[in-house]
């Protein structure tokens, strides 16, 4: 039991980490209804962003944040003001297909020397991880911090969409664009402060990751990418809670899978559960039902 | 006059000309190579040490008049450590640039297909990093074009087995591997096999996937098995990782592991959680071999850094196929594969070897422990 | 005489070989989502079980029905890659049956999702079936595939995409990607021909897959990985969704271009290809948002009423 509970808790830590980054997935999707495959690449950047602040420039670790939210933010715009604005009344395909393209771009680009470089680089930790037991549990204070970061982050995302007035203007772009441009919303203010902000919570991602995991390397955001699009889906995709259930899901399956099953399962376990889930609620466990306009 | 002197100017330019041509005609005697190395992908990394070695090795042959008086002329592909960029990257530099030997591939999985096309084209071709059997001997053919001038899977896993049952007196192993790398996955299971005939116990057998870097859930069930020594096949990277969060988890056991955990980088991903841990290699840089102490220092100061192991194996790999060319005395590939074939007793950074019949190297591995952070030299074994 | 010899240089011919590879693969890919508008992710997945397969077929039996003669080994083949497409058209349906009651991007997660499992599947392969080799990958495999047969398989794919899109079973399937809804109120079974579509296109997964192993003789997993299938799908939207000769047309474009940096870049930026391919295709897809060609054939690939 202990030991289970042990493997919960690490699978926490896992989800924790997944759920910042689905976040940005599901909110982009909600308003543009687009896949942003490179969404995991600026997550990529924002750990080297937190690498180099820490490395470098010796930052406190407030300043490291704040260097990956700002630099993931603008990445995240100028990504959408040159691949996917353009695309907008193109069939919805095309910048899909733009975003597979600046995915490797930003993989193969920063792999070379004049960038990050190819290295497996060695994250400096700002902090000594030290472990608390309670019983037979070990917990950290690395774990906590996970935790609280997130959860602080969650309640500022609550409070930008259901609070603010540019929160209610995402809201209304995600219910119908045309119509929110017509009732005078800014649609492209809108859209661009949605990836800016998706982008923002991937660089707290990636910090978080960095200090959790430590080793970064311009590959490093394929999975963690695409684990967190799947937890946004098997949440449901669109909604906020959604994704943060649907990362929390996923860890739990990908480290429950490591530890009673075998770890090689983990990836094929955690789909058959995405599939799984589909098939009984299509649209994600808290996704809304589209009723399809005839 | 004026006219006469721009006569013989012109007279003087043409003959300048020609004496260049004829030079250059002279010495134009040169033999081009290839490599086939990844310089895209998620192993760039590994790619551009080979790449960087090999080009040392170059510079180095050419500087002393070439091999066998040819120039050494090159051509470098990318393979983005896919086997069908590496297939074509091969089937680019037998047919088209038409080299006479090539270096490559790195990994196991794009040397396969290369040593297919050369094969069938018969150009000489040697892996300096690819540890899978069936580079060299596939479905029990041996392809006669190609070597490696590494271990072989087999090998090391034995080595450590032995180390840890006789050395080490370790009772129960656990073993943590990558099962899509087989690199990982064969030294894994040599181990467990030989661990096991030497009257040990393998108490936890596990395997992670390549993009994993949550290793909490195994190793809680490792914690759990009671294992005294953990080994851990894979590369510096991974190794790293595992062992930082190992310390973390608070297991307190031997680790062990093959030649990918040499990278100055290990220390530095896995800190003080790496501390004691012993792993084999071809070489240790703290070596006092003269030869280990130049080569260190050249590519330190070519490139700023300790050279690792890919690029060290590289290196010696490239030495080792120019030493095979200045034997055969000539540019013809079937008389280049005679010579790989028949050397022995090769002395290189990483140490004597031999290309066995099935054109694998047999050469001793050194037992390195980490202490105060620094790999320090414990002993030799031999094959 | 220069070009002639450049063109005939066994590269290139290996080369042409696997655009034609890459061509059935994006034509059966096209009937998923640019005819029937299917959105799957998980092509590489159906091309990997139809190598795997025809290469397991023919490395194990094809001795012992060929006495070594032309003709048997030729036949042997041929009847590999057919297993090869009913293999992979096999398993369509069985993934296809429950996942295809998905729609639009929830069914391209869940296809994805299946060629993540499929790649997990075949790298632990060599535990049930060790001729298959896992992660160490599967050698042993005879290379077969020559000029003609990729030729013969590209022409027969292409006529067959032809004679089917023109059927009336190719206007059901487009009347399905027009409006689903629509179409089911016409009384058809969206479903029933949302999964032969799907199966279909797969099967010439399949047999691109036979193809592929006995052109490069070795397979491994990481060739069949959900990136392959992105590959496939930029490859049949670059052509344009729906059209064959745009489909045609970038298989051969984009595998020539890959390709053709390696011999046209410097060798000091032989690294940026990889830089350079993600650029072009998005600049591509900016400047022709409907795919190169959009819906358009040439004119033997149109079907009579509209010419």
């Amino acid at each position: 039991m202990e030991n289970f509970l042990q493997q919960a808790l690490n699978g926490l830590q896992l989800g924790l980490v997944y759920a910042l980054i689905a976040l940005g997935y599901t909110m982009v999707y909600g308003i543009v209804r687009l896949i942003n495959f490179a969404h995991g690449d600026v997550f990529m950047v924002g750990s080297f962003l937190a690498f180099y602040a820490i490395e470098r420039y010796r930052l406190p670790l407030p300043a490291v944040f704040a260097a990956a939210v700002i630099g993931c933010g603008i990445l995240a715009v100028v990504i959408e003001r040159v691949a996917y604005k353009p695309l907008r009344n193109a069939p919805r395909i095309a910048s899909l297909i733009t975003a597979i393209g600046v995915s490797l771009f930003l993989e193969y680009f920063t792999a070379l020397h004049q960038v990050f470089g190819p290295n497996y680089y060695a994250f400096p930790r700002p902090f000594r991880v030290v472990s608390f037991h309670a019983g037979e549990i070990a917990v950290t204070n690395l774990q906590a911090i996970i935790l609280a970061v997130t959860v602080a982050c969650y309640l500022v995302l609550r409070f930008i969409v259901y609070r603010t007035r540019v929160g209610r203007g995402m809201r209304a772009v995600s219910y119908d664009v045309v119509t929110a441009g017509l009732m005078g919303v800014n649609v492209n203010a809108v859209i661009s402060f949605t990836f800016g902000l998706g982008a923002a919570l991937a660089g707290v991602g990636g910090v978080l990751y960095g200090i959790a995991y430590p080793q970064i390397h311009t590959f490093m955001g394929i999975m963690p990418g695409l684990k967190a699009f799947t937890a946004a889906v098997l949440g449901g995709i669109g909604s906020i809670p959604g994704a943060v259930l649907g990362a929390l899901i996923m860890g739990q399956s990908e480290t429950l899978t490591a530890a009673y099953l075998s770890s090689t399962y983990r990836d094929g376990i955690a789909f058959l559960i995405l599939i799984g889930v589909l098939l009984w609620k299509p649209t994600g466990i808290l996704g809304k039902p589209r009723a399809e306009k005839v | 006059m004026k006219r006469m002197s721009l006569a013989h100017g012109a007279l003087a330019l043409a003959w300048m000309a020609l004496g260049i041509c004829a030079a250059a005609a002279a010495e134009a005697k040169e033999i081009r190579i290839g490599l086939i190395t990844p310089l895209s992908g998620d192993v760039k990394t590994y790619g551009e040490s080979v790449k960087n070695s090999f080009l040392i090795a170059v510079e180095e042959a050419n500087a002393g008049g070439g091999v066998a008086g040819m120039k050494i002329d090159y051509v470098i592909q990318d393979d983005r450590n896919d086997p069908t960029e590496a297939a074509n990257a091969a089937n680019l530099l037998v047919n088209r640039y038409r080299v006479k030997a090539i270096i490559g591939a790195v990994t196991s999985k794009a040397s396969i297909p290369v040593s297919d096309i050369i094969q069938a084209a018969r150009i000489p071709t040697l892996t300096p990093t690819g540890t899978n059997p069936k580079i060299t001997v596939a479905d029990g053919k041996r392809k006669d074009y190609m070597f490696r001038s590494c271990f072989i899977d087999p090998f090391q896993g034995t080595v450590m087995a032995r180390f840890s049952r006789d050395t080490l007196k370790k009772k129960s192993a656990a073993v943590l591997y990558d099962a899509s790398n087989d690199y990982s996955k064969g030294t894994a299971e040599v181990f467990r096999d030989a661990f096991r005939k030497m009257g040990g116990a393998v108490a936890a057998y596990e395997a992670y996937g390549k993009d994993d870097v949550d290793f909490s859930a195994l190793l809680t069930k490792v914690k759990g098995s009671g294992a005294d020594v953990l080994f851990l096949p894979d590369y510096y990277s991974k190794v790293g990782l595992i062992a930082r969060q190992a310390r973390e988890k608070g297991l307190k056991v031997q680790l062990v592991g093959p030649d990918g955990w040499d990278s100055p980088d290990l220390v530095k991903i896995a800190g003080d959680a790496i501390e004691g841990g012993y792993f084999s290699n071809h070489y240790s840089p703290d070596d006092e071999r003269p030869e280990v102490a130049a080569w260190v220092r050249k590519y330190k100061e070519k490139h700023g850094q300790v050279p690792d192991a890919l690029g060290t194996l590289a290196y010696d790999g490239t030495k080792l196929l120019f030493e095979a060319i200045r034997r055969a005395g000539s540019d013809d590939p079937k008389k280049i594969r005679d010579a790989l074939a028949s050397i022995r007793d090769f002395h290189g950074v990483t140490g004597k070897s031999s290309l066995d019949r099935n054109g694998d190297s047999v050469k001793s591995a050194a037992i390195v422990k980490i202490e105060g952070g620094r790999q320090k030299f414990v002993k030799t074994v031999n094959p | 005489m220069a070009i002639l010899d450049e063109l005939l240089n066994p590269y290139w011919i290996q080369i042409f070989q696997h655009a034609c590879v890459v061509a059935v693969s994006a034509l059966g890919l096209n009937i998923i989502f640019g005819f029937t508008g299917l959105f799957s992710l998980g092509h590489a997945a159906f091309y990997g079980v139809g190598a795997y397969t025809a290469a397991l077929l023919m490395k194990s039996y094809a001795g012992a029905y060929g006495d070594g003669s032309f003709l048997a080994s030729q036949a042997a083949f041929l009847g590999s890659l057919i297993c090869g497409g009913v293999a992979a058209a096999l398993l369509a349906c069985l993934v296809g049956l429950p996942v295809l009651r998905l729609t639009s991007d929830y069914l391209g997660v869940a296809t994805l999702g299946f060629g993540v499992i499929m790649k997990v599947v075949l790298d632990n392969a060599d535990a049930f079936i060790p001729q298959l080799g896992g992660a160490r990958g599967m050698t042993g495999i005879a290379r077969m595939t020559s000029i003609p047969w990729a030729v013969l398989a590209l022409s027969a794919a292409v006529l067959l995409v032809r004679n089917l899109v023109h059927s009336t079973y190719g206007r059901v399937l487009v009347a399905i990607r027009e409006d689903e809804t629509a179409a089911a109120a016409m009384g058809i079974d969206t479903f029933r021909y949302k999964v032969i579509g799907f199966t279909l296109g797969c099967s010439f997964a399949g047999v691109a897959g036979g193809l592929y192993a006995h052109l490069y003789a070795f397979l491994h997993p990481s060739s069949f990985d959900f990136f392959k299938s992105f590959d496939v799908l930029m490859i049949v939207v670059l052509g344009g969704l729906g059209s064959m000769t745009g489909t045609l047309v970038a298989s051969f474009g984009w595998t020539f271009l890959l390709e053709g940096l390696r011999v046209f870049l410097p060798p000091e930026y032989i690294e940026f290809r990889w830089v350079l391919i993600p650029v072009l295709l998005i600049v591509t897809m900016l400047l022709r948002p409907q795919g190169l060609l959009g819906v358009r054939e040439i004119p033997i690939l149109q079907s009579r009423v509209n010419r």
